[in-house]
């Protein structure tokens, strides 16, 4: 229906993934520009192809696969989880076991990667549903603590399995990114060097980017998916009322397990790419601050929207970075300016030893913050106003954008 | 010559007790527990707020002990020749104060205006407020501990003894069956005395109104209770218990060197004693914090087999949680959520 773009005259056309002309011009846009990043060609974002934006923007595209099986659980079915690092982190070692090489220092049986992603999906999402019936008997609140102790429960078994984890200080390196269809000395495709794709000369980084792209896209088509399906309807029945969704015949008991089976398996695969990404981790990272940085991603973002959890992982993500990068900007303009600004910002940021400063990036201890404790009072501050301001997240801003210029000049 | 006396030695020697020294250490913990808890369920009950924060708050209460009493000495600084146990009492207490309105202000900024959302997204929030309170805490506190200036110290009492002779010239220590550190002893007055403190005062007037709002926030104000007052107060009380919590993790025999870092995650512990006696109940926090307290305690005594690693005693509370949750899921004293079409 030529100008009329809400009128649905089929149903597959109102439930299809992308239903509108703006959603498929802009998702289209923002992937062709995501393709060439890599390239350095776009005005004024050239600077994103260069390696270390790469790497993030990776571990972004690693995150987003993380984010939208919480997503999944939080948004979707309403059941709270804190325990979303330890699923992580049983997907990343249960890669590490099989995918490793099996002369190396830890366990490992060298399997090809088309095994261990999968397996470390597979092997998370059997130890969420097998925990499932806990989670289903407690409810609500409690829950919360339930999976609270799963994180805490998990960090001491991945510190003390140390023929697997490498134990608390050391860690283990993980298999690298490289699709090999057997045992095979090289690899068909290897994501950890440079060289050519297509005749097309690439770094490292840049295929890197472009695997975890297409995993990402793979996993936002199936979460997008999943709501329209019965399994996802019968999620959000469950979340908004439980009882009333009992009633319409959603078996509340085997659709939570398989919630938390989904869900599990989403950060089973994002640990095991997280790991294999990063090469070498400390069994500590899938600690309690992992999971809350994941609940802030779903909320910032929007719960309950695939472009929400999007929006939120590459705020929450790319944060730290523009952080430090405005600590630099800050700690460069005092030191060479002596204009206002640079009095104003003198007061921000300490540049001696003596100084004064809420940031403070110099080695020892002084009083201000340095840039990763800052980011952690950003992340608690962004969650607070988030859900005081705006619980829709990201998402919510853009409806509201969206809403007023759909009435321009009209106010409603 | 020599010989004799060691025989002699020997013969008058009492052996210590693992089982004693078990129970102790089993009070010593269940009584941080159960200050944490009783803290976390004051809040609960009076404001529909599961406080994630307590950690963090029990952490900053303990600093703030740490530096009323060292680090810049006030009042001890004004008032030189006092006894030093009359210095450090007055700088508790001034930091309890002063951590009481920090909760108070906590309170006002962040939880206020979300007074009737979903328990959850408050929940949320006090993530949030928790990540914000543990990071600048733990700037303040830098690398290092920082002692808490107790009078305490490392001095304990024995239980028991019996004189350890000599060998030669050298005065052999005493021997005892038990040695109960004197922290101990003040955390178990100190515990007694807030229990009976929280009992009275819910006797009291503003309790009695604590009570009511509990029971029904719209009702609470038909009857004219000021239920922003109610949580203020709830605040105050439940930081002022996250920091005395603070206070005897700092201490020895937990922490010898003062606060640190890890103060804030060791709370994290208290979890599992809220959880097992029920999120809403006073008696069942205290129960669940002696339980999982002499629990943890047994564990680390006893469980020490080579297979389990290292830092068993510290999941123990948790997985004690799990258990008791499967069975009872709403906690050993805890209202059972009816659920009703």
């Amino acid at each position: 229906m030529r100008g009329r773009p809400l009128l649905y005259t089929r149903y597959e056309a109102d439930q299809a993934i992308l239903n509108t002309v703006t959603k498929k011009v802009m998702v289209l846009i923002f992937l062709s520009a995501l393709l060439l990043i890599p390239f350095q060609v776009l005005p004024g974002l050239d600077f994103l192809g260069e390696n270390d934006w790469l790497r993030l923007l990776s571990t972004v595209a690693i995150f987003i696969i993380g984010a939208l099986g919480l997503n999944i659980l939080l948004g979707l079915a309403g059941q709270v989880s804190l325990g979303h690092a330890f699923f992580m982190g049983v997907g990343a070692y249960v890669a590490a076991v099989l995918g490793s090489d099996p002369e190396g220092l830890r366990l490992g049986f060298g399997l090809p990667m088309w095994i261990w992603l999968p397996a470390a999906g597979v092997v998370a999402a059997g130890i969420g549903v097998a925990f499932g019936p806990a989670a289903v008997r407690v409810r609500g609140l409690y829950l919360a603590f339930v999976t609270l102790g799963l994180v805490f429960v998990g960090d001491y078994v991945f510190r003390n399995l140390i023929s697997v984890t490498g134990g608390a200080e050391v860690g283990r390196t993980f298999p690298p990114l490289e699709f090999r269809l057997w045992k095979e000395d090289t690899p068909l495709i290897d994501f950890a060097s440079d060289g050519a794709w297509f005749g097309i000369e690439l770094t490292s980084e840049a295929k890197t980017f472009y695997f975890v792209l297409a995993v990402a896209i793979l996993f936002m088509l199936l979460a997008k998916n999943l709501q329209r399906t019965r399994v996802g309807r019968a999620f959000q029945a469950i979340r908004d009322r439980d009882i009333a969704a009992e009633i319409m015949g959603v078996d509340e008991v085997s659709f939570k397990l398989r919630a938390f089976g989904i869900s599990s398996f989403y950060a089973g695969v994002s640990g095991a790419l997280l790991a294999s990404f990063v090469g070498t981790v400390i069994p500590a990272r899938w600690d309690l601050f992992l999971s809350i940085q994941f609940i802030a991603i779903v909320l910032i973002g929007g719960a309950g929207t695939v472009a929400g959890v999007v929006l939120g992982t590459a705020f929450v993500t790319l944060l730290p970075r523009l952080v430090q990068d405005a600590t630099l900007w800050m700690e460069d303009v005092v030191e060479t300016g002596d204009n206002l600004l640079a009095t104003l910002l003198d007061l921000v940021v300490a540049t001696e030893s003596t100084d004064f400063g809420l940031i403070n990036t110099l080695p020892g201890v002084g009083p201000g913050l340095s840039v990763f404790q800052l980011n952690q009072v950003i992340y608690g501050l962004l969650i607070i106003l988030f859900l005081i301001f705006e619980p829709l997240g990201l998402f919510g801003i853009w409806i509201r954008i969206r809403n007023y210029w759909k009435g321009w000049p009209f106010t409603y | 010559m020599t010989s004799g006396l060691l025989i002699l030695a020997q013969e008058s020697t009492v052996v210590p007790s693992e089982f004693g020294r078990m129970v102790v250490n089993g009070i010593s913990l269940g009584a941080i527990y159960a200050i944490l808890a009783l803290g976390f369920v004051i809040i609960f009950k009076a404001t529909q707020v599961l406080n994630f924060a307590h950690g963090a708050l029990s952490a900053m209460g303990a600093f703030l002990i740490a530096s009323f009493a060292t680090i810049i000495n006030v009042p001890g600084r004004w008032m030189e020749g006092s006894p030093v146990w009359l210095q450090w009492v007055l700088s508790v207490v001034f930091a309890l104060v002063l951590a009481a309105l920090i909760g108070m202000a906590l309170e006002r900024m962040f939880l206020r205006p979300m007074v009737g959302e979903a328990l959850f997204a408050v929940a949320i929030v006090t993530l949030g407020i928790d990540i914000i309170v543990r990071t600048i805490t733990n700037d303040f506190i830098g690398q290092t501990s920082r002692p808490m200036g107790d009078p305490f110290g490392l001095k304990t009492v024995g239980l028991g003894c019996a004189n350890g002779g000599f060998i030669g010239e050298v005065d052999l220590v005493e021997l005892c069956t038990v040695r109960i550190p004197w922290t101990t002893v003040f955390q178990m007055i100190l515990t007694i005395a807030l229990v009976a403190g929280v009992a009275m005062f819910f006797r009291s007037r503003t309790g009695i109104a604590m009570r009511a709002t509990a029971w029904d926030q719209e009702v609470a104000r038909a009857q004219g209770i000021s239920v922003g007052r109610i949580f203020a107060t709830a605040w105050a009380i439940g930081a002022v218990m996250a920091a005395i919590g603070g206070l005897f993790i700092s201490m020895f025999p937990r922490r010898p060197g003062g606060v640190d870092t890890f103060t804030a995650f060791f709370a994290f512990r208290a979890f599992p004693a809220i959880i097992l006696g029920g999120l809403d109940s006073i008696l069942g926090a205290i129960v669940g914090g002696f339980a999982i307290g002499f629990a943890e305690s047994a564990a680390s005594t006893y469980l020490t087999f080579g297979f389990l690693g290292t830092g068993f005693g510290g999941v123990v509370p948790y997985i004690v949680m799990l258990l008791v949750l499967l069975i009872r899921p709403y906690g050993l004293f805890g209202t059972e959520e009816i659920r009703r079409v």
